[in-house]
């Protein structure tokens, strides 16, 4: 799975990242996590609010850090909203 | 089954809000002079008396609010704020623009990416400009702590006023053409197409949503809530009442201006400027003018246009400058003039 975590480098954005460390790490998931500081390739997922998360090209979460929980739930059963 | 827990919360705790926001002032009596059994009318025992009755009011007064912005905000998210806008250009635009910058969620740190969203898919610069002079601006928590401090007369004058510079800065900012003035790559930026349908959200989600927005504003907010109110409470009995009067009183003419120009640079958030303000009013200071302070320290700061140097040039970043400065400074003679 590959994870990506969108964000001008903001509060929130580095919390999202942190959050998502650390729900990949706990529940052993195959992942790998990159953060996308840069603005133009962040504009190319057509994202105005940051902090947002992308999974697989996707994007699960904007605007907002979820709880761990929900975290959680978004990454190993993939349902999810926006 | 968990859906209808979330509304039945709320509904229950609604009406417990209801019943101690009406008998805050018996309880905080109570407490003062039964409880803790203090002397009436020392300045210590006034001073208690006021911050117990203060904070919890502007507190619960912000729970509430913030937990209902939270469930409209989940209504209005930045996608389709700029659906809404595509296209208008007229006068209309700015309107609409001004009063989504009101119910959209904001924060400073998406201004870049909601700027390149909004302009990359055609809402002109000047409805561009009026969303980001009103987003930040009438902000809830501004709102809320003016009507719990001054009454909901100052609270709809700021909104009103507010409004109003957002809606013709942002409008003369459109009738200048100034895109010349946009950096380059910001035309030339790509964006990804949209993600195609929003997924329906549930009313209860809803409810989490406003709990959550309480949770993250409130543990924001709190400490700058007690520390402005225990600056009233102090400079109560300590600063002679009219201290402010002869620097930011109505007679003195420079004095909107100056408040302005010291308040462009700065920046604090609402909870933070709010007590400030109370203080200053009540040493004497005139409302134009402190109102007219509070809003260049919310609406303009030298971070945000840091921030905003990234997609405009400077010029145009001056320009913005000086027509919402103006704007406010005309709001605030305004102000001192007739009231």
């Amino acid at each position: 799975m590959n994870i990506q975590v969108l964000g001008t480098g903001c509060q929130k954005c580095k919390s999202l990242e942190k959050a998502t460390r650390e729900v990949v790490a706990q529940n052993n998931i195959d992942a790998t996590i990159t953060k996308v500081e840069d603005i133009v390739e962040i504009m190319k997922f057509n994202v105005m609010t940051t902090p947002a998360l992308v999974i697989d090209g996707k994007v699960v979460v904007k605007g907002r850090v979820p709880s761990n929980e929900e975290l959680k739930q978004i990454l190993t059963t993939k349902i999810y909203m926006i | 089954m968990k859906s209808n827990k979330n509304q039945i919360i709320a509904l229950i705790l609604l009406p417990v809000w209801y019943v101690i926001y009406t008998n805050l002032q018996p309880l905080s009596n109570l407490f003062v002079d039964t409880a803790l059994g203090m002397t009436k009318g020392e300045k210590l025992t006034e001073a208690l008396r006021f911050f117990i009755f203060e904070f919890p009011k502007v507190l619960m007064l912000l729970v509430l609010i913030i937990f209902f912005v939270g469930i409209v905000r989940s209504f209005f998210t930045a996608e389709r704020t700029r659906k809404a806008l595509e296209g208008k250009s007229t006068f209309m635009g700015n309107i609409m623009a001004a009063l989504l910058g009101i119910v959209t969620p904001f924060c400073s740190c998406s201004a870049i990416p909601l700027f390149l969203g909004f302009v990359e898919s055609g809402v002109p610069l000047g409805v561009t400009f009026s969303f980001l002079i009103a987003a930040p601006m009438i902000n809830e928590v501004a709102v809320i702590l003016l009507y719990g401090m001054f009454g909901w007369k100052v609270a709809g004058i700021y909104i009103g006023t507010g409004l109003a510079i957002a809606i013709v800065a942002g409008w003369i900012i459109g009738k200048l053409k100034l895109e010349k003035w946009v950096e380059e790559w910001v035309y030339a930026t790509k964006i990804g197409k949209a993600d195609g349908v929003e997924e329906k959200i549930s009313f209860s989600r809803r409810i989490i949503m406003g709990f959550d927005a309480v949770k993250e504003i409130v543990s924001k907010v709190w400490l700058y809530v007690v520390l402005g109110i225990l600056v009233g409470a102090g400079a109560h009995g300590y600063v002679p009442a009219e201290f402010m009067a002869s620097i930011m009183g109505k007679d003195v003419w420079y004095a909107v201006p100056l408040s302005v120009l010291i308040g462009i640079p700065l920046y604090s958030n609402a909870a933070g400027i709010v007590p400030i303000v109370s203080v200053l009013i009540e040493k004497g200071a005139s409302l134009g003018t402190a109102l007219a302070f509070m809003m260049s320290v919310i609406a303009l700061s030298l971070p945000e246009m840091i921030i905003l140097r990234k997609v405009l040039k400077m010029p145009l970043i001056l320009t913005f400058i000086a027509i919402v400065g103006g704007g406010i400074m005309i709001v605030g003679f305004l102000f001192n003039w007739t009231m």
